[in-house]
């Protein structure tokens, strides 16, 4: 039931970024940004944990996720160290991600040669 | 003093000229003529409508090169060889070489001629640099300063996209608007020896610029450079709509075509009938995927060369106005808000018996 709940809320978050895509005329750059900051806000709002205790990794694994984790690691700093936490807690939150996606983007970038688009 | 076999300067002053025509067009005295003509295609063109009529192909769309930009310049290379075979003359024999790309500083052009060791004028005029090519290589010849010319130009689907918009590798989805760069190069040589299709007037464009901002709506954005163009060359020359068999724009697309056919209705004229757009012909829409058609300089240089230049030579067309459009932005106009204007150059192309 853990899978199909995180497929659908996962797929659904998916399917309304891709109608922004389709339907606006929004940059892919400014709609990642919309959803990390958007991420952010529902996290200050608490409805982000609530909402991620439902979907799982349907609603961890997309950028809006990555936006509350953002907020989270952020508040936790601000919480223990003050005014300085605000500079230090979004790295530390995120390392995991963003040090995944660095070494996994080299990979494949030596791995694969890019082709021509069919 | 210049006397020629009895022509007094007076009277070769009162020819030269006659050739200014209007206001911005050249009506040539005596008419160069497109003696050859090569085209170099990647794999995604030689699947469209046209794909059997190009002279060469490629399927992996490198050219045996290992970047994109270096596929370009090899295609380049070989559009002007085969040009040059085709009409049995050798680079030694070519006064000037006029050829432009996309790419930023030319780069793609100085490259691929380069070992044609052909003295060069780099232009500029995004998809419309075959019609400036085209022009000057006709300017050169009429005025007496050589009796062959080579004009080029090419775009590439792998390199436009890394300049103007996202690398391959990015794998981005691209809107429905958009183009699709046509990976092409076109050679012509224009010079005094006889073929079946001569240039006998050019018409210059000028900038046009109505504000639009979109830069996934190119077609909107070189409309009115377009009409602007076209009307132009119907008042310097004197003629009307019917006086064409064909009045072909480089790379407008659906919705470019469209606002054209709007914006030269207010002027008075219709060409519904007698128009027609490279980047519509060139690939299916429906089974390519294509979007809104293709564009780049190689759109309008490769169609020209392979579809309407053998029309013209059997005579099945007599008389043709050939409108590359280009819009005039660069990646930092358009990162700083600037609007996108267009140019569009006419050449008037003619058969001969």
């Amino acid at each position: 039931m853990d899978y199909v709940k995180a497929f659908l809320i996962g797929g659904l978050i998916c399917a309304l970024v891709q109608i922004l895509l389709d339907r606006t005329k929004l940059m892919p750059g400014r709609i990642m940004v919309l959803l990390v900051c958007g991420g952010a806000v529902l996290g200050f709002c608490n409805i982000y944990k609530p909402f991620q205790d439902f979907a799982g990794a349907g609603a961890s694994v997309p950028l809006l996720g990555f936006g509350n984790v953002l907020w989270q690691g952020v508040k936790e700093a601000v919480d223990k160290s003050g005014f300085l936490g605000i500079f230090q807690g979004g790295f530390k939150a995120s390392a995991v991600g963003i040090s995944a996606a660095l070494v996994f983007g080299y990979l494949a970038s030596v791995t694969f040669e890019p082709r021509m688009k069919k | 003093m210049d006397w020629k076999w009895g022509i007094g300067v007076g009277q070769e002053l009162e020819i030269k000229m006659n050739q200014i025509v209007g206001a911005q067009s050249i009506s040539f005295e005596v008419s160069p003529y497109i003696i050859s003509s090569g085209s170099v295609v990647g794999s995604k063109e030689s699947e469209g409508p046209l794909g059997k009529l190009f002279d060469m192909s490629n399927q992996d769309d490198l050219f045996g090169a290992k970047t994109w930009e270096e596929a370009e310049s090899n295609m380049q290379k070989e559009a002007c060889v085969l040009a040059l075979g085709k009409a049995h003359v050798k680079p030694e024999s070519i006064r000037f070489l006029f050829g432009g790309d996309l790419l930023r500083q030319g780069i793609a052009t100085s490259m691929g001629v380069e070992s044609f060791q052909i003295p060069l004028f780099g232009l500029y005029g995004a998809c419309s640099t075959s019609g400036e090519a085209l022009a000057l290589s006709a300017m050169s010849v009429a005025a007496g300063y050589g009796d062959c010319m080579l004009a080029v130009t090419s775009s590439h689907f792998g390199s436009a996209e890394k300049e103007f918009r996202f690398p391959l590798g990015y794998a981005n989805q691209r809107p429905l608007s958009a183009h699709w760069t046509v990976t092409g190069s076109g050679a012509f040589l224009v010079g005094t020896t006889k073929s079946h299709v001569r240039i006998s007037g050019v018409t210059v464009g000028k900038i046009v610029d109505y504000g639009l901002k979109d830069s996934q709506n190119m077609g909107a954005c070189m409309a009115p450079a377009a009409m602007d163009t076209i009307i132009q060359n119907l008042q310097d020359f004197g003629r009307s709509v019917e006086d064409y068999d064909r009045i072909i724009t480089g790379d407008l697309g659906y919705v470019g075509q469209d606002i054209l056919f709007d914006l030269v209705q207010e002027k008075g004229y219709d060409i519904r009938v007698k128009h027609m757009d490279c980047g519509m012909v060139i690939f299916d829409q429906k089974t390519q995927d294509t979007h809104a058609g293709g564009s780049g300089c190689g759109c309008a240089a490769v169609t020209l060369a392979s579809y309407i230049l053998p029309k013209l030579r059997k005579g099945e067309w007599k008389r043709v106005l050939f409108v590359p459009t280009g819009a005039l932005l660069s990646t930092v106009s358009f990162n700083e808000g600037a609007s996108v204007p267009g140019i569009a150059h006419g050449i008037v192309l003619e058969h001969v018996n």
